[in-house]
């Protein structure tokens, strides 16, 4: 196994926690243990959580601290080698074969293969970091192919022969866990399951991400996110909707809102399902009351 | 050459960590032990955490069997049980419970259970035994036949027709290379068919107790058929029996299912455990599209209006909601319950729970219609 304990100058989590803050993402103790031992192994690191916690942004924060372009795969049921590996230019490649005439022709030259992203990063291991986003929602076949190139992290195209990258490459996959991901993904990757931050942490987040939120306000959207996480809803309000109804409320505020009155008419920037505004509504005021004391 | 080779003394404790692991029913590979040991070796170790934080991210145990981890770290490193109560992790709850995320139970847990069998550590003990039987015809039909006349949908992949909307562009290349550059036909693709989602609902409760077993049964030869399915137990408790049920051996798949479910034959509260199953995002999305399937008697003792709330929202999220009950035996069967009177406008069919035989012929009968 290859090791590397020291990556563009990190060598510890502590220390890539620091840079994961530099690069605006407060990771906790265990994501920063995850993501230095997966940059330290060299195996891909596989984020599950609920909808909202921020695993695509620890990949671009991840491919910011390594100063690497970030390749996004977004996966989808039905995803093949097509769309994420290579296809070759038929188009083209039957242009070529008309215009050639009697000339003989190599159509399975670089001039016609269009390359996706999995084959981009191969091609550029020490310059990109993959992410394999939402995996969960290609289907089995999809997480099957994914196999071989995560543990060989080679591709064979047959008309080339054998693609092998020079050094492994930095890959992220992230999960909403709609299905049991196969134990053979699980088994290849390092593994962390981000949960939602303390409170004292997210609102850190909250203020961090809109500059222009007070503290108070960030503290009192975050115990109401708190509060909704804890009821039976279709949609938990994640991160990032606390970011936005935080926002939300401070623009209402200076447009002339009074406090309590800005959060609830920006209630429908946390809460985006009508079964859950409807659910919640007859408690709103007592709930925002009680996150802003 | 391989007898050389020993493992540091040091490593030893890890090594046995792993192997603790493994005799609780984690599924660790031995190449994620290495991972371990590399991982614990580059972090120093400084601290115990850094340990716990090595096997999280190495060892890999499902999110939902993490308090199980934590609890099996601090006997194996710390020696010391009694850590189990300060975290608590109930140690049968986290056992029985595969989900054990807590929120799916706290909706229920203080339930009054009519049979006696409170959501205490007795009532967890209540353990299911299932005899041995061999398979019926009923089971055999449907090992048979899934395949073919379970529901169906188009799916997102392609494969090469005669006829199709899309042109096969890679096949009519490799055609033209063959013939001298010459394109003589065009290949054609179309969308291929894939199984749709089932999802089973069964209740355990101890009205339904007669079919319970039966109905076990089903569920594993129908996981068995069918990749795409999910399966619930409803009671005073919502409890997800999926992962069990892949187990390939019926005794066995039905055996760990047993220990997952503590409220056999208990009380029926379907409407309380409906709604805990829309609230946790994860299990209402398993009913989007799907063939949703609810195998009980409706005998409600909760609320109607929740189960009535309930099955509008399942109804809304699933492709067809069939209710099956046993007391439909006869075709001109009308609902009486005031239950099943409160959720019949929202169940696209209310048919025939009464036998395996029934449940069968409803379920093959699903995929001759035509895929909305």
């Amino acid at each position: 196994m290859a090791v590397r304990s020291n990556i563009v100058g990190i060598d510890s989590p502590e220390a890539l926690e620091k840079a994961l803050r530099a690069a605006y993402y407060l990771a906790d103790e265990g994501l920063a243990t995850a993501a230095y031992l997966s940059l330290a192994l060299g195996k891909p690191l596989l984020l599950e959580g609920a909808p909202g916690v921020g695993k695509t942004e620890a990949a671009k924060a991840i491919a910011a601290v390594l100063c690497r372009r970030l390749i996004r795969l977004q996966c989808y049921e039905g995803i093949d080698a097509a769309a994420a590996l290579y296809e070759w230019n038929y188009p083209r490649q039957m242009l070529a074969i008309r215009q050639a005439g009697d000339e003989s022709i190599d159509i399975y030259g670089e001039t016609f293969l269009i390359e996706r992203p999995m084959l981009a990063a191969l091609r550029a291991p020490d310059s990109t970091v993959l992410l394999i986003d939402e995996i969960d929602r290609a289907d089995q076949e999809f997480e099957a192919f994914l196999l071989e190139f995560l543990s060989d992290f080679q591709i064979s195209i047959p008309e080339r022969g054998t693609i092998r990258a020079a050094e492994r490459p930095v890959v992220v996959l992230t999960s909403n866990r709609t299905r049991d991901l196969h134990e053979a993904l699980r088994r290849r990757c390092v593994y962390h399951w981000i949960d939602y931050p303390s409170a004292e942490r997210e609102s850190r987040i909250v203020m961090m991400r809109a500059s222009s939120v007070a503290e108070s306000t960030a503290r009192a959207v975050v115990a109401a996110v708190g509060k909704l996480r804890r009821e039976p809803l279709t949609k938990a309000p994640g991160i990032a909707e606390a970011v936005d109804w935080a926002e939300a409320a401070t623009v209402l505020h200076q447009r002339g809102a009074r406090w309590p009155d800005a959060f609830k008419r920006s209630i429908g920037v946390a809460l985006k399902d009508e079964e859950d505004l409807r659910f919640i509504s007859p408690r709103l005021d007592a709930l925002i009351a009680e996150a802003a004391a | 050459m391989s007898d050389d080779i020993q493992l540091p003394p040091a490593a030893h404790i890890f090594v046995s960590f792993v192997t603790l692991l493994r005799a609780n029913g984690f599924a660790v590979a031995p190449e994620q032990t290495t991972t371990f040991l590399a991982a614990i070796e580059l972090l120093g170790p400084r601290s115990l955490d850094h340990i716990r934080q090595a096997g999280l991210a190495t060892l890999a145990p499902p999110h939902e069997r993490q308090a199980t981890y934590h609890r099996l770290f601090d006997i194996h490193f710390i020696g010391r049980e009694e850590l189990a109560g300060e975290r608590g992790d109930d140690e049968d709850i986290v056992r029985l419970q595969e989900e054990g995320r807590g929120e799916e139970d706290a909706l229920l847990a203080d339930d009054v259970n009519e049979s006696g069998l409170a959501a205490t550590r007795a009532e967890a003990l209540a353990e299911r035994r299932f005899e041995r039987g061999a398979a019926n015809d009923a089971l055999r039909r449907l090992a048979r036949e899934a395949p073919s006349r379970l529901p169906q949908r188009r799916g997102y992949r392609h494969r090469r027709a005669r006829r199709g909307p899309w042109a096969d562009l890679r096949r009519t290349l490799r055609e033209t290379v063959r013939n001298d550059g010459e394109m003589l036909h065009l290949g054609r693709l179309r969308r291929r068919t894939r199984l749709r989602r089932i999802l089973l609902l069964i209740d355990v409760s101890g009205s339904m107790k007669t079919r319970t077993e039966e109905n076990m049964r089903l569920a594993h030869a129908l996981a068995q058929a069918a990749s795409n399915i999910e399966v619930f137990t409803l009671g005073t408790r919502l409890t997800r029996i999926t992962r069990a049920l892949r187990l390939k051996r019926r005794e066995q798949a039905l055996e760990a299912a047993g220990h997952l479910v503590s409220d056999w034959d208990g009380g029926t509260r379907i409407g309380d455990a409906l709604q805990a199953f829309l609230s946790v995002p994860r299990f209402a999305g398993y009913a989007r599209g799907a063939a949703v399937v609810i195998i009980s008697d409706g005998l409600e003792r909760g609320d109607p209006a929740s189960l009535r709330d309930a099955v509008a929202k399942l109804s809304r999220r699933a492709w067809r909601l069939s209710w099956l009950t046993p007391l439909a035996t006869s075709p001109g069967f009308r609902p009486q319950t005031e239950a099943l009177l409160a959720i019949e406008p929202f169940v696209d069919e209310m048919g025939d729970g009464g036998s395996s035989a029934a449940i069968v012929s409803h379920l093959l009968s699903r995929g001759q219609r035509k895929a909305a």
